[in-house]
């Protein structure tokens, strides 16, 4: 049972205000995702949970205790770091016992528990080794082992994942998402890689700036992006966006730009009307946009040439120009096309998104 | 290594490694065989028919026996080892904890205080031992080991601590971390997670400190009067040269044992010591 609850948090160094008013409630097993662009915060605040960094300002909760005065050593906490911090002096097997030894644990329940770690991390035949000898998949198993051995109410993890080649990353991300249903234990990890945000997150937070843009699922992030920014972060190739103004034509409202017109669909054109005269920018994932037929209504259709086909076989995406902006729209791996063709598209307008030009918030 | 032809390594890398480890390794080569030669051979002109500079075929030991016949040399190698062993254990003391503290706890005026510290290692000894002698006349340790214990820190806990405040910087913050998450103290976490990761760099303070005091001369020199008392560098100088007269072979005898005990301490340590040096820890 542990829930961690940030209430107002700030961070200053010095003069830079790195985290801002930062208000979150993590639940009990939840597995929560910080996810931004370097420099946004989300190290920060997860160092302002495990106590390695004072508070400016604001509230940290474990549970129903506050802990912004107590010391990392009695938090609960167990943190894994992205540079994995193993005791290069210590054999695997002593890395794993620090933690225990330091709260004076019985010998054979250390044993026990090094033992049960190993099993399931399967790290056995390793824990006589120094960390010098292991490679970069075994240290990390071995940092993660360092982390189960306490049992702790928190795991923290600070990109724990960004110094391991693109496969193995694949490959531990998923035995760590087995492995947080295995043990049922509230953790917050911090990344700046979308892809592990949405594969392992309950929820994700994302920020920018020390802000918190968003907080959802996964999908509710993707589907029903807050801002431009969470738009363009989340999502990969990422969204395409076109500054547009809004228009009312025939009574409809419109996204016009030179040598693109958009018609918007139901609520959005409800809401999309209060707005009339406005910059907006148009947002349209890349898996939105189609190759046109008789069946799409025309004012969902546009106009545009191609700039540069990139075949990955399991789908095409096409780098265009359509008007005054680039898109990126990925089609089925059978369509043949060239550079420089012409193409109508089609997009599905259920799925158009709408964000203020100044605001950038959606509309 | 120099890459190319055969003519470019020889001219950049192999004649101006000769030549150094030549002008290097010279005057040892020169101790050694002055020591085992035997004083008619010494004192001979250098146009003297059967001169032989570089060599000799008559080794004698005839120089060391005098030098522990003769003189206190015995006891002065005792002085020496003590004084520098215990200057030596007080240095890296306060050394690992002061590079400790500047390097990880970031109090107010921790920067303005290592270069404080620094500086005081810039002021040289040959003025530094006017004030000092003062002082150890006051506190009546002239003559005695203590008057150079205490005085040679002066200078090795400066150079401790900045060479240990280097290398602890170096190591990465979250192993400290991480240990202090594990349930470790600051205390803790440093006794056993940072300091024996530090021992490469410890190890090398430990011996540039110890070497330092083993050499020292000036305030051996000024500080310690009677032969009994005397180190090894101030024995031999002021005891093996009567007035313009030197004693060359028990001379070069005296420098050759005296530099033993640091040439194994260095070649004990010399792997550790050139990682502590470079500063590299390995994960």
């Amino acid at each position: 049972m542990a829930e961690v609850s940030l209430h107002k948090l700030n961070k200053k160094f010095d003069t830079t205000h790195v985290v801002k008013d930062v208000d979150l409630q993590i639940r009990d097993k939840e597995f929560m995702v910080f996810v931004g662009p370097s420099g946004c915060g989300k190290t920060t605040t997860l160092r302002m949970i495990a106590g390695l960094e004072a508070i400016t300002a604001g509230e940290i909760r474990i549970d129903d205790r506050v802990v912004n005065e107590v010391p990392p050593m009695d938090r609960d906490i167990a943190m894994v770091f992205q540079n994995y911090a193993l005791y290069p002096h210590m054999s695997v097997a002593s890395n794993l016992a620090f933690g225990l030894k330091m709260r004076k644990f019985e010998k054979a329940e250390i044993e026990k528990r090094i033992n049960n770690a190993a099993s399931i991390l399967g790290i056995e035949s390793l824990l006589q080794r120094k960390p010098r000898q292991l490679s970069g998949g075994q240290r990390q198993r071995v940092a993660l082992g360092r982390a189960i051995v306490r049992d702790p109410k928190v795991f923290l993890f600070d990109e724990p994942l960004s110094n391991l080649d693109a496969k193995l990353r694949v490959q531990m991300r998923v035995e760590l998402k087995k492995l947080h249903e295995r043990l049922a234990v509230t953790s917050v990890y911090v990344t700046h890689d979308q892809v592990e945000a949405m594969t392992l997150g309950d929820r994700v937070v994302v920020m920018k700036d020390g802000l918190v843009q968003q907080v959802g699922e996964p999908l509710e992030l993707y589907n029903t992006p807050a801002n431009r920014f969470v738009a363009g972060f989340i999502g990969s190739p990422a969204m395409n966006f076109a500054d547009v103004t809004l228009v009312e034509n025939g009574g409809k409202p419109v996204a016009e730009a030179p040598g693109l017109r958009i018609g918007l669909p139901g609520e959005l054109a409800t809401r999309a009307r209060a707005k009339t005269g406005h910059k907006a920018t148009l947002g349209i994932r890349p898996e939105d946009i189609h190759i046109a037929t008789a069946a799409d209504a025309p004012e969902y259709c546009f106009e545009a040439t191609v700039e540069v086909v990139e075949q990955l076989g399991s789908e095409i995406l096409l780098d265009m120009r359509a008007g005054p902006a680039l898109m990126v729209a990925s089609v089925e791996p059978t369509l043949r096309v060239r550079a420089h063709d012409s193409l109508k598209l089609a997009l599905k307008p259920e799925r158009l998104h709408l964000f203020d030009a100044k605001t950038e918030a959606a509309i | 290594m120099i890459e190319g032809a055969l003519w470019r390594r020889w001219v950049f890398y192999n004649i101006p490694l000769i030549l150094f480890v030549f002008v290097l390794l010279f005057p040892f080569y020169w101790m050694i065989v002055t020591t085992f030669r035997p004083d008619g051979e010494l004192y001979l002109p250098w146009n003297a028919p059967n001169y032989m500079p570089f060599w000799t075929n008559n080794p004698t030991l005839e120089h060391i026996l005098y030098l522990f016949e003769e003189t206190n040399f015995a006891r002065w190698m005792f002085n020496t080892m003590f004084i520098a062993l215990v200057s030596t254990v007080i240095s890296l003391f306060c050394g690992v904890l002061a590079g400790y503290a500047l390097a990880r706890l970031n109090f107010p005026y921790a920067g303005g205080l290592g270069t404080a510290i620094f500086i005081t290692y810039l002021v040289p000894q040959t003025l530094l031992f006017i004030p000092l002698a003062e002082i150890i006349r006051n506190f009546q340790l002239g003559d005695t080991p203590w008057s150079l214990i205490l005085t040679y820190p002066t200078f090795l806990i400066p150079f401790c601590t900045w060479l240990m405040m280097g290398y602890f910087k170096a190591i990465p913050k979250e192993l400290e971390e991480c240990a202090r998450i594990d349930g470790a103290s600051r205390w803790k976490a440093m006794v056993y997670i940072i300091i024996p990761v530090a021992v490469p760099g410890i190890l090398s303070s430990g011996i540039i400190a110890f070497t330092l005091s083993w050499n020292e001369f000036i305030y051996a020199l000024v500080f310690l009067s009677s032969p009994d008392q005397k180190t090894v560098p101030v024995g031999v100088t002021s005891e093996l040269i009567r007035g313009d007269v030197f004693f060359w072979g028990p001379l070069m005898a005296g420098a050759l044992l005296g530099s033993i005990p640091v040439a194994i301490v260095y070649s004990f340590f010399v792997e550790h010591y050139v990682s502590g040096l470079t500063g590299s820890v390995k994960g």
